[in-house]
């Protein structure tokens, strides 16, 4: 169990979320020196694109890399902003909060670095509604940091000013989509905007615009303090650095933990969460989040990053585990799924408007007992035609990626649900084989 | 005017943050839920649409995009019980259950006694604490069926 901690690393003092806190454990110094000695915004983001840190939103975006697409201020006079991304809605994934409300200076820090990097005018902090408690930590945090001189006009008596707001969100799972986010901010319906214009040409109120995620702003002050080496000494080649792991679901202990990107899914599962509940056995896991698809027990040796993943024919995602134990119904879980989605879709482009509700109402007969053998054929044709890149954001493809997934590692389960006339049915089957409870 | 003098002050201040107006509409939005009743009557909404110069049909749309805004009435107590999967796998049918018999009501409705307002929502980020509900915006975590008895029965 012994690997270099840093993400958590600050989080067992009574007071991590206070300046005194942070400060005490040398908050802020990075900051201070990359000031001081006079690191250019251009270092800045050579050192996290030499680092190799890729979003932890969900699409593992090189970051350093997507800073850069920022124009030139030189040629571009316009605002510059950043959004930082603290919706945190996709299903299983519950890490954004633990930064969020222990060690939130830690993300005002990443936020004035990125301020610099990208010469930004502001940033703001957009908080999904229901996370009173990290809202209120951030808040407060910024308040300290501003009456320290750390965030405003002339920080530290440098030339360099930033504002960084806060913004309060209500409950839309769609504004964690990037231009969702956008255009909630601005105070209208979360719609995602077509794509281009992208966000580094087009953002906040048209203007150039970055948007990144907590955990992945959170890990930048690490970087510049320590070194992109040091960074690309944890993890592996293509994806280095730690994670926060959230694994929810059948487990012991399920929790957040900060492991190595790259680590056996077996591992984290045995190791860290102490093992699949109740003595049983695994069926069917998740490893990145509602979006990334079910994958057989066979697949639990596969290092928990993003190449690796997608190998085996998922997606790192948010790297949120959801475990699914040998009594568990993956129907049932699938049904759950696309409730959520067909709940979700903004309603914009029909494919995911209707898509979505018709997957959930085919889960829902399976479920229930009205399946035809016919479904599963349906299932398949219906994700095919809401994507890949068929709608105007990604939320059709994240309901279609789980029910090809059902449909590729659990048709067997499908077919049984047709056969027995749904969950009841199945369970009254099972208890004939003597299999389970 | 259904705006008292404090929410527009605070909302001149919420303002000051943005480019532009409009941005402050949510978060102005949640103040009025917060100190007018508990829902975004079509007098808020009227009222609201007028401090920031939008018609109170365009500030509708925004408001019923959301799932945290109410537009009609609700109980004094808002309990949300998150149904999204790493919840359902530990039992939160269980939690939905036992919240429907105590309070006499299905979710997307209030008790009887019209103090409670019970409602399933999707994932509120508590998926390493499952299962969980929200009450009054507090987060209640790693529950059994018997604490919804406990929370509920604690409620005034
Ligand atoms: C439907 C949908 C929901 C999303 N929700 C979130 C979210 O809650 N938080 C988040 O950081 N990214 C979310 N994303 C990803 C964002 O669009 C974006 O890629 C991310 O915030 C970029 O930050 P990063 O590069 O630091 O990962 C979502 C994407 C989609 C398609
Ligand atoms: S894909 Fe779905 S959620 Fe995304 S814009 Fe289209 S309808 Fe809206």
């Amino acid at each position: 169990m012994s690997h270099e901690t840093y993400l958590l690393s600050r989080m067992d003092r009574e007071d991590s979320h206070t300046l005194k806190g942070y400060q005490a454990q040398g908050g802020y110094k990075v900051f201070e020196k990359v000031l001081k000695e006079g690191m250019t915004p251009l270092d800045v983001t050579e050192e996290v694109k030499a680092s190799g840190l890729r979003g932890r939103g969900g699409a593992g975006f090189p970051t350093g890399l997507k800073w850069s697409f920022m124009p030139d201020p030189e040629k571009d006079t316009r605002t510059r902003y950043m959004a930082v991304n603290a919706d945190e809605s996709e299903p299983g994934t519950c890490k954004d909060r633990v930064i969020m409300r222990e060690d939130p200076h830690g993300l005002v820090e990443g936020c004035l670095l990125a301020a610099h990097a990208m010469r930004l005018d502001a940033v703001y902090i957009y908080v999904r509604g229901e996370y009173r408690l990290p809202y209120d930590r951030v808040f407060a945090a910024i308040a300290e940091a501003r009456k320290a001189g750390l965030v405003g006009q002339n920080i530290l008596g440098s030339d360099f000013s930033c504002e960084i707001h806060m913004h309060k969100g209500a409950g839309a799972y769609i504004c964690g989509e990037e231009t969702g986010l956008m255009e909630s901010l601005e105070g209208k319906r979360g719609h995602p905007r077509p794509k281009p214009p992208f966000p580094a040409g087009f953002g906040l109120w048209g203007q150039p615009t970055t948007v990144n995620n907590v955990e992945t702003i959170f890990n930048v002050p690490f970087i510049l303090e320590r070194g992109a080496e040091w960074f690309r000494g944890m993890g592996n080649e293509k994806s280095p650095g730690n994670f926060l792991c959230g694994i929810s679901g059948h487990v012991e202990k399920p929790g957040v933990y900060e492991l190595p990107l790259g680590m056996p899914a077996r591992q984290v599962l045995e190791e860290y969460a102490g093992g699949v509940w109740k003595g049983r056995q695994l069926k069917a896991w998740i490893p990145g989040g509602s979006s990334t698809g079910f994958l057989k027990p066979d697949a639990i040796d596969t290092p928990m990053d993003h190449d690796s993943l997608k190998a085996a024919g998922s997606m790192f995602g948010t790297g949120a585990m959801i475990m699914l134990d040998d009594q568990a119904s993956v129907v049932k879980s699938a049904l759950v799924l696309m409730n959520f989605y067909d709940h979700e879709s903004c309603g914009q482009c029909s494919q995911c408007r209707e898509g979505t509700q018709w997957l959930s109402q085919i889960f829902q007969r399976l479920y229930d007992g009205g399946g035809r053998t016919e479904d599963i054929q349906l299932l398949t044709d219906l994700a095919n035609g809401m994507a890949p890149g068929k709608t105007i954001c990604a939320l059709s493809d994240a309901a279609a990626i789980p029910t090809h997934s059902v449909v590729r590692n659990f048709k067997e389960e499908l077919e049984l649900y047709v056969q027995h006339g749904g969950h009841q049915g199945v369970l009254a089957a099972r208890k004939l084989e003597g299999v389970g409870a | 005017m259904a705006l008292t003098q404090e929410l527009i002050s605070e909302f001149d201040e919420l303002k000051t943050h943005y480019p532009e107006s409009q941005a402050a509409l949510i978060p102005a939005l949640h103040r009025c839920q917060e100190d007018l009743g508990g829902w975004l009557s079509p007098d808020i909404i009227e009222a609201v649409a007028a401090y920031f110069g939008m018609e109170p049909v365009e500030v509708f749309s925004v408001a019923s995009f959301y799932p945290m805004f109410f537009l009609k009435p609700v109980g004094k107590h808002i309990v949300s019980i998150c149904r999204n999967i790493s919840c359902d796998l530990r039992g939160s049918d269980e939690l939905v259950a036992r919240a429907c018999e105590l309070t006499g009501a299905k979710p997307g409705q209030n008790s009887a006694d019209g103090k409670i307002y019970l409602e399933t929502v999707e994932c509120q980020g508590g998926c390493a604490n499952a299962p969980m509900m929200v009450v009054d915006g507090t987060y209640h975590e790693d529950l059994v069926a018997d604490d919804v008895n406990k929370i509920l029965g604690g409620l005034a």
